[in-house]
């Protein structure tokens, strides 16, 4: 019989391996899915784990797809260390690129080197807020924060229908429910900055901010505050840290990150907003979040990981007629194996005799 | 659906429709959550159970077997959520979000040959006589099985909780599950069991989107109704009567809203469909509010793991 043992202390190794094994077992089962679809499970790997790698244009397409995921997911993490669960990133990536957008739309003819920083600003803050409901919420009436963040999700989808169908549409549209395009426009769009490797502005915006998340949570007073929060509520505030500073500092963090996020997506790979802007970087972002372990080093890794699988994924439509939807599911059983191997790092599975 | 005649009975009996998926989803949960389990996976296994219910239904001809396979593919996929969060002590929080993840892309997966195709119709239950009279026979004999039966759960689900020893035994594994275990009572396989049970209601709710409501398979369907049921669960204040007032208050929400899109009343549809889940954020709002209520209220175990270290 298979027994579970604690550990006198969490196993390091574990902590890293762990990770990696959920990605091979996802492997491996997701190969078992294929077979039973009648794909082979050798060619589909392949093309959803190893081409996004290894091919230079799929090379130069990865860090389009990365960044924001792991813009998002730096964000999400900063709260999930201090037990703040934001799952509402999909609704605050939505309100920064309407924000940030509508500050694009409305300087339309302009031109300058701030607007694009103008836009971000913008964005950030568009997030920002629409995370501070919740925030509110949750300091002031303790509402759930989970529910009320992912509610705000749908709230924000019909915001942008409306949007799309009113007063951001493109006048020149001929009536279609859609922007302007902001990254045909040279004030708004968003540069390139290293092209081979398909870094943009956004990439560069994202790796910075992931230095300052790292710094904030290593170095800063803050950083402390929030994972002393995370792992013991009660020292927490017996140290005298604010629980609803917490809250908001988190939640604030992660909105404008993602908001960030949206916009520039949308300056970038989407180019205009429509009712099919959001593809789910939000949610998606939260796997992110888990597979780095909420560390900085390990999201940008994690990030770069779940962006070839949706690379893969798009190839693979194309060479298997795999369906889009088999990516979400991979994307879950990574979720679910990496859950599950976590015991491994505070527990040890011994063989008992009776 | 017709809103040309806005007659009230014909809204409520519209209502009683709408409100019927958030309430099986929601008395399903509630049972998770008095033995003391945060499964946040609703939406997940909702949208399973809406496939599963379709595609069962479609290649049998029968809404019986669907709503069965419907509540057999809730539960199963409910026990990998089980398995984590019980026997491998994973964090409830994350476990659910990734059970809702995996649904609907597995969903999307198992459907994806089924777009555009009718189910076949559910009948509704007529009783000779009684649903012929007037505004009563509307109301209360003439709605499909399932409308029945999810009332019946709720009472079941009432008279199990509170009149039964094995009622106890659930809550007390929610309250306090070390003292639940120190009785000698297997709390993990108590949990197991609330889970798949909320599962298999769950499907069921799904199902009835997917058979009765819509009736079509389309991706991510339930749009959001799983979260709406968890919401309803604290709305409720884990009491199983107060389920039914609160699934039915957003069922008439719901169907206000869609009568007034129908209508043409001059605000713009989106706005109109952002309203049950502002609502719902109301509601949550009001009912934390009152923090030293809330916490009697909440089982003082959920979302915490259970290990017998011996």
């Amino acid at each position: 019989m298979l027994r579970l043992e604690q550990r006198p202390q969490p196993s390091k190794t574990m902590l890293y391996i762990t990770p990696i094994l959920a990605v091979l077992a996802t492997m491996v089962l997701g190969g078992a899915l294929f077979l039973a679809m009648g794909i082979n499970p050798f060619d589909a790997i392949y093309l959803l784990f190893i081409d996004p790698f290894t091919d230079s244009y799929n090379l130069s397409q990865l860090f389009v797809k990365a960044s924001p995921l792991i813009l998002i997911a730096m964000g999400l993490s900063i709260g999930f260390r201090a037990g703040v669960w934001n799952i509402g990133a999909e609704g605050q990536f939505i309100m920064g690129a309407i924000s940030g957008g509508a500050v694009g739309l409305a300087l339309w003819g302009s031109t300058g080197w701030w607007i694009l920083p103008l836009m971000a600003v913008a964005a950030a803050l568009g997030g920002a807020l629409w995370a501070m409901i919740p925030a509110v919420l949750k300091i002031r009436f303790n509402a759930n924060e989970i529910l009320v963040s992912l509610m705000l999700v749908y709230v924000a989808e019909n915001l942008l229908a409306q949007m799309v169908q009113g007063v951001l549409r493109n006048p020149e549209g001929m009536g279609f429910p859609e922007s302007r395009n902001l990254a045909r426009n040279e004030p708004t769009a968003l540069p390139d900055v290293f092209d081979p490797l398909g870094i943009d502005a956004g990439g560069v915006v994202m790796l910075v901010l992931l230095a300052a998340a790292f710094f904030l949570l290593q170095k800063h007073a803050m950083g402390f505050q929030i994972k002393l929060t995370g792992e013991s509520p009660r020292a927490a505030r017996f140290a005298g840290v604010k629980p609803g500073v917490i809250i908001a500092v988190c939640l604030g963090i992660s909105g404008a990150a993602a908001g960030l996020a949206g916009l520039f997506e949308l300056t970038g790979a989407a180019g205009k907003l429509t009712i099919d802007f959001p593809v789910g970087y939000g949610f998606t972002a939260i796997i992110v979040a888990f597979l780095g372990r909420l560390n900085p080093v390990g999201i940008l890794l994690a990030g770069v990981v779940l962006a070839g699988t949706y690379i893969g994924g798009e190839n693979a439509q194309f060479a298997l007629k795999l369906p889009a939807a088999a990516v979400t599911v991979f994307q879950g059983m990574m979720l679910f194996f990496l859950l599950g191997f976590e015991i491994l790092i505070n527990y040890r599975v011994r063989r008992v005799v009776r | 659906m017709d809103f040309s005649s806005l007659s009230p009975v014909a809204m409520i009996v519209l209502l009683i429709g709408a409100a019927t998926p958030i309430l099986l989803a929601a008395i399903g949960e509630l049972v998770v959550e008095k033995s003391g389990v945060l499964n946040l996976g609703v939406e997940g296994m909702m949208i399973i159970g809406a496939v599963c219910g379709f595609v069962v239904a479609v290649n049998t001809d029968s809404p019986m077997l669907g709503l069965l396979g419907a509540a057999v593919g809730g539960a199963v996929v409910s026990m990998v959520f089980a398995f984590l969060t019980q026997y491998l002590l994973s964090n409830q929080v994350a476990t659910g979000l990734a059970l809702t993840l995996f649904g609907l892309g597995m969903a999307a997966l198992m459907g994806r040959s089924y777009n555009g195709i009718r189910p076949p119709r559910m009948a509704r239950l007529e009783v000779e006589g009684l649903s012929d009279l007037p505004v009563v026979g509307k109301l209360f004999f003439s709605h499909d099985p399932v409308i029945y039966l999810s009332i019946a759960l709720v009472f079941a689900v009432w008279y199990f909780l509170n009149r039964t020893r094995a009622g106890l035994v659930l809550r007390a594994c929610g309250e306090n599950h070390e003292a639940a275990h120190s009785l000698g009572y297997n709390v993990q396989l108590i949990r197991f069991g609330a889970i798949m049970f909320g599962g298999a209601c769950a499907g069921l709710g799904g199902a009835y989107v997917s058979l009765v409501r819509v009736p079509q398979w389309t991706e991510g369907m339930t749009a959001g109704v799983g979260w709406i049921a968890l919401a309803i669960v604290v709305f409720a204040a884990w009491k199983p009567w107060r389920v039914i007032l609160g699934a039915y208050m957003f069922g008439g929400i719901t169907i206000l809203q869609l009568s007034l899109q129908a209508l043409g009343i001059s605000i713009s549809g989106a706005y109109l469909s952002m309203t049950p889940y502002i609502v719902t954020i109301v509601v949550l709002v009001i009912m934390s509010a009152d923090r030293k209520k809330a916490s009697i209220n909440a089982p003082a175990c959920l979302g915490k793991s259970f290990h017998a270290s011996h």
